[in-house]
């Protein structure tokens, strides 16, 4: 340990109990890992659902063995029903965007190493911490139930447009109680995820130690906090559009429900809703969520590389500036996911042009990233390789947005496989690109054994090329005009894409497999890997100059004193060719940050 | 198991009985006024199912034959016969060909298995928009088994097919095992009724419902005519 | 391991071009009026996305080459540009980029949004319903009867929910569940929602739009070719979502007269 001359903390006890040590713990290490365990979880549920649906695009009408097991009426004979393709489809949206993508890189890693990054304790409320995520548990719980309630879980997509999600069950088999069960899920996990953005905000203006200033947390860090920023807003707005869903269903309100509708023959009893109203809720949430899903993985990437390459950021403040700037531009965008919605077409031309000044951002972030590797001394492992790999997806799924950016190409893409693959690389992979890195590189810490190594560079190639052939395609179905949603391709149209979708089933099989060669990799090396040093990588921010697991209250009884910026990397220390945050050794340095 | 045998032996004994003395309700359906022409159904959305008809379809829901009859009219003993309870132990079949309802309408007691196939190479759903018995709504891709189901409660139930709109016909479930599909001309037939009194109704899906009072003597046959307002649109 | 990672991210670059470059797979031929902007738009969008795409995976892969897994005692170089070199350099480039693709695309949306259809454009209306999609023709009397939810008997095919008892605009109205149209003259679509959000998509029309249940709007475009097209909806809508399509025919004039008076004898 580094020279921890600091004044000592009130220490409390840690609790003793098992429901308190592990199951209603107040620790935000211990919530950290259990967020991190629900959206492994989830993670593994999801790409399941993904496995199912890929097998039914590429051959409809082969029964899946065993499948009627799971839903008799959704497999007669384990011949999937298109909404049961639907409904599985609704869910691996649901579970991967909001248990997943939002759970690892934000809630999972951000609140095991936030409060460790700024040298606090714990988080301010470790009570709301706590119930944060309990709560958000629960939303999976009720989420997952859907499957076995009723005629299964809703089929109207994760956006779930109204009127669809409005109507009740006359609009198809889940959208009476399984949309019901969805709206409540994701209330609840919006009441989470508030919670947990309300807990990030204040450890992070609050609870820094001193020498900490703003400029000198860690990357990872300014990306939970740009995120729980966003998160605080976007959450906001979804929790009370899904209980307008709720009442829409339950107390006879009309909110997204026009009047006239007619369903088998039925004029409905709803009148005088607004189905725009809900696209407009929904979007307002749903492209910040975009980002909710993607900036901590950019922190947590540009943390990772700068360990890895030995050198600073070209720009740390510049990557700071950029994931500000794409935090507040995120909402006023959300109307390009609205461009031929029917809302005024004038508006389209106003959402267009933030959306491509978002590029401006975008792009300087990659160049900060890639220009930084110049002249640098890269280590490669996985958690760098997955780092790289990250940018590389990034900027293939970033480039598509060029396209759906304009509203006049977007007549031709719009609810396309292009912009299937778009999201998913840009958001999906390189979200869990992100959390892959995260995980090589902080396993250590927070086990206290190494990942082997072999194994991960392994998985990387499976995952890293498998990606690419899963979702490139996508882009050139989206050109071709094949429509998204579609669990059967009947049209004439599409007959010749569907060799296109085989080739994509065969590496979707491959690169899911390549995932449990990830989750043995986890188990194994967490019981059986080499033990792990307390600063295995050589890095310099926090969580590394304490023990190794960290301690009840992180740092042994001691508020850890600053000295440096938080990646002194290419410098002469007594340690070697970086100093730690906690240091007090003076340095020369010349890529100092100007 | 020999009991049960020597108790079915017995009712066996006790219906057939019965029935010696039975008699018959028979009579025809018509319509006055000029029915609504049917209309053309265009399928070219599903070219698989349009090609299976030379000439194009036409809506269902009012057949006429010569002489003023009316077809898929379900006259059926309402009240006055005393349910025998006895739900027949062959399943009844609903055909999806074509694109078509194979019978337009089902007619079937309550409890009995109704077998729902689909010959198409398309998938179907089958929507029955049930109101006092449950309601279900299930598809059924090309090649799968057939749906097996049976309804609890006396209805007539429209069903649809969402995926194929004009796909349209009737469950009429009922109570009892007297009951007739009117054909060709209108004509019906209700035979093995015992003497007695009986409300004898007849069901249009469109013309509504007319029922007329009847008392039946030993081995006799009771002409009994029902005639619906057509409507011109 | 670091140059494997060069060699695999240019070589998957490279891959990844060729479909495009070798038009392997593209939207089908254009035959509307207003799509050849929007395919101007496209094609100048790909070369400058396909541009930044390789230049960013190439420049990622030679760094990666060059300097990993250096020799201990080897030197670390500062990039000569520094950070605000590559600031000005994307706020200019790439800003100055985004913009001119996004003036340029006005024109191309406005072609078929902002301007009004012209006064002799011939009206069609569309209603979406789970899950086809039907058309009505004014007839003879050019007005279209109004629509009446609770009449609607998809059974006896009263799609529209029209009352030709009492309303004798409805009476000639031509309902068809295909939609023709004649070549080289402007259409009028008008779009209706039965019940959920649907959506009218024709590739070679270049033409996307969602019905809005509750909302009637409307769209305006002219096919320059003769043929049968497919009109799809994209809009999730329900369990038949996959197979709610029709067919939109393009025909001569004569040949749509024909097909309008054979359809208003059925």
């Amino acid at each position: 340990m580094h020279d921890m001359s600091a004044p000592v903390a009130h220490q409390h006890a840690p609790p003793t109990s098992f429901i308190r040590k592990y199951v209603f713990s107040l620790d935000h290490k211990v919530i950290g890992k259990q967020y991190y365990g629900l959206a492994l979880l989830a993670a593994y549920v999801g790409m399941g659902l993904s496995w199912l649906m890929r097998f039914h695009l590429a051959w409809n009408s082969t029964a899946i063995p065993g499948l009627q097991f799971l839903s008799a009426s959704g497999a007669p004979g384990g011949v999937m029903t298109p909404e049961y393709y639907l409904q599985l489809m609704t869910m691996h949206g649901t579970i991967m965007v909001f248990f997943v993508l939002t759970t690892a890189p934000f809630a999972a890693f951000g609140n095991y190493f936030l409060p460790i990054q700024v040298g606090a304790e714990d988080m301010p409320f470790p009570r709301f911490n706590m119930m944060s995520f309990w709560v958000t548990f629960t939303a999976f719980l009720v989420l997952m139930s859907s499957f076995f309630v009723g005629d299964g879980p809703t089929l109207g997509g994760w956006t779930q447009y109204a009127p669809l999600n409005a109507i009740g069950s006359v609009g198809g088999p889940g959208q009476g109680t399984g949309v019901v069960l969805w709206a409540v899920s994701i209330a609840l996990f919006c009441v989470g995820q508030l919670l947990g953005a309300l807990n990030f905000i204040s450890t992070t203006l609050d609870l820094r130690v001193k020498g900490m200033s703003m400029m000198r947390l860690p990357l990872s860090a300014w990306s939970w906090f740009i995120t729980s920023c966003i998160g605080l807003t976007a959450f906001a707005v979804l929790m009370p559009a899904c209980i307008l869903v709720i009442l829409d269903h339950v107390a006879g309100t009309s909110f997204f429900v026009a009047s006239g509708l007619v369903m088998n023959d039925q004029v409905l009893p709803h009148s005088g809703g607004s189905t725009l109203l809900w696209q407009h809720l929904f979007w307002f949430f749903g492209h910040p969520e975009v980002y909710i899903a993607i900036v901590p993985s950019m922190g947590i990437v540009s943390h990772i590389l700068l360990a890895n390459q030995r050198k600073p950021m070209l720009s740390q403040r510049v990557l700071i500036y950029s994931m500000g700037a794409l935090a507040v531009l995120s909402y006023m965008v959300y109307g390009h996911h609205m461009f031929v919605s029917g809302m005024n077409p004038f508006s389209s031309l106003v959402f267009s042009f933030p959306t491509l000044v978002i590029t401006i951002p975008s792009t300087i972030i990659v160049l900060i990233w890639t220009f930084s590797l110049y002249g640098s001394k890269l280590r490669i492992n996985s958690a760098s390789l997955f780092s790289l790999g990250f940018i590389s997806m990034f900027v293939s799924g970033g480039v598509s947005g060029f396209f759906l950016a304009q509203p006049s190409i977007d007549i031709m893409l719009h609810a396309t496989y292009f912009v299937v693959g778009h999201f998913h690389l840009v958001m999906g992979v390189a979200a869990m690109f992100g959390i892959f890195a995260g995980t090589y590189f902080w396993f250590p810490k927070i086990t206290g054994r190494m990942m082997s190594e072999p194994l991960g560079k392994l998985h990387f190639w499976l995952s890293f090329v498998g990606a690419y052939c899963i979702f490139m395609p996508f882009h050139y179905l989206g050109m071709a005009g094949n429509v998204r949603r579609y669990s059967t391709f009947v049209d004439d149209f599409l007959q010749p894409l569907i060799p296109v979708h085989k080739f994509i089933t065969i590496a979707a099989f491959v690169t899911g497999a390549a995932q449990l060669i990830f989750l043995y990799n986890l188990f194994y090396s967490r019981f059986k890997g080499a033990p792990a040093p307390d600063n295995p990588w050589e890095a310099t921010s926090l969580e590394w100059s304490t023990a190794t697991p960290p301690p009840f209250d992180n740092f042994g009884g001691k508020h850890p004193i600053v000295y440096h910026d938080p990646y002194q990397y290419g410098v002469k220390s007594s340690v070697g060719d970086y100093v730690m945050q906690t240091s007090p050794e003076q340095v020369e340095t010349e890529f100092e940050e100007k | 198991m020999r009991t049960k045998s020597m108790l079915v032996g017995v009712s066996t004994l006790l219906m057939s009985s019965s029935l010696m003395f039975a008699g018959t309700v028979s009579g025809k359906v018509t319509f006055t006024g000029t029915p609504a022409k049917p209309k053309t159904i265009d399928m070219s959305k599903e070219p698989s199912c349009a090609k299976q008809h030379a000439t194009p379809l036409t809506t269902e829901s009012v057949v006429t034959g010569p002489n003023n009859g009316l077809e898929n009219v379900v006259v059926y003993v309402s009240s006055g016969a005393p349910d025998d309870g006895q739900v027949p132990a062959q399943a009844v079949t609903y055909e999806q060909k074509g694109c078509q309802y194979l019978p337009h309408v089902l007619p079937m007691h309550v409890n009995q298995e109704l077998k729902i196939t689909n010959e198409d190479q398309t998938s179907h759903n089958i929507h029955p928009l049930a109101k006092v018995n449950h309601e279900w709504n299930k598809s059924q891709p090309p090649g799968t088994p057939a749906i097996s189901e049976k309804y609890e409660k006396a209805e007539f139930i429209s069903v649809k097919c969402n995926v194929h709109p004009w796909m349209h016909g009737v469950f009429a479930v009922m109570n009892t095992n007297h009951y007739d599909l009117s054909k060709g001309g209108g004509a019906f037939k209700l035979p093995n009724l015992p003497p007695g009194k009986y409300t004898i109704t007849a069901w249009h899906e469109d013309y509504g419902t007319q029922t007329a009072d009847i008392t039946i003597t030993s081995n006799e046959t009771k002409d009994v005519n029902f005639t619906f307002k057509a409507k011109a649109y | 391991m670091a140059r494997l990672f060069a060699i695999t991210i240019v070589v998957i670059a490279i891959l990844s071009a060729i479909p495009i470059l070798r038009h392997t797979w593209v939207a089908p031929e254009d035959i509307s009026t207003h799509g050849a902007l929007i395919d101007e738009q496209m094609s100048e969008t790909m070369a400058e996305a396909g541009i930044s795409f390789l230049a960013a995976q190439f420049i990622l892969a030679f760094f990666v080459w060059k300097f990993s897994n250096r020799a201990p005692d080897a030197k670390l170089k500062k990039f000569p540009g520094g950070a605000k070199g590559l600031v000005i350099g994307a706020l200019l480039v790439v800003g100055i980029e985004v913009m001119a693709l996004g003036l340029f695309g006005v024109k191309a949306w406005a072609n078929v949004y902002l301007d009004a259809p012209s006064a002799n454009a011939m009206p069609v209306q569309v209603q979406a319903g789970q899950f086809a999609f039907y058309f009505r023709y004014p007839g003879v009397d050019g007005k279209f009867g109004g629509l009446h939810p609770e009449l609607i008997n998809e059974g006896s095919q009263n799609i529209f929910g029209l009352d030709p008892e009492h309303d004798v605009d409805a009476r000639d109205d031509i309902v068809a569940a295909e939609m023709a149209i004649p070549v080289n003259k402007e259409i009028h679509l008008l779009m209706h929602a039965k019940d959920v959000g649907h959506s009218f998509f024709v590739r070679e029309l270049r033409v996307q739009q969602d019905f809005v249940p509750g909302l009637d709007v409307s769209l305006h475009f002219t096919a320059t070719k003769i043929g049968k097209y497919e009109i799809v909806c994209t809009q999730l809508c329900g369990l038949g979502h996959y197979n709610m399509k029709a067919y939109l025919e393009v025909m001569s004039q004569q040949d749509f007269d024909d097909w309008l008076k054979k359809q208003a004898g059925q």
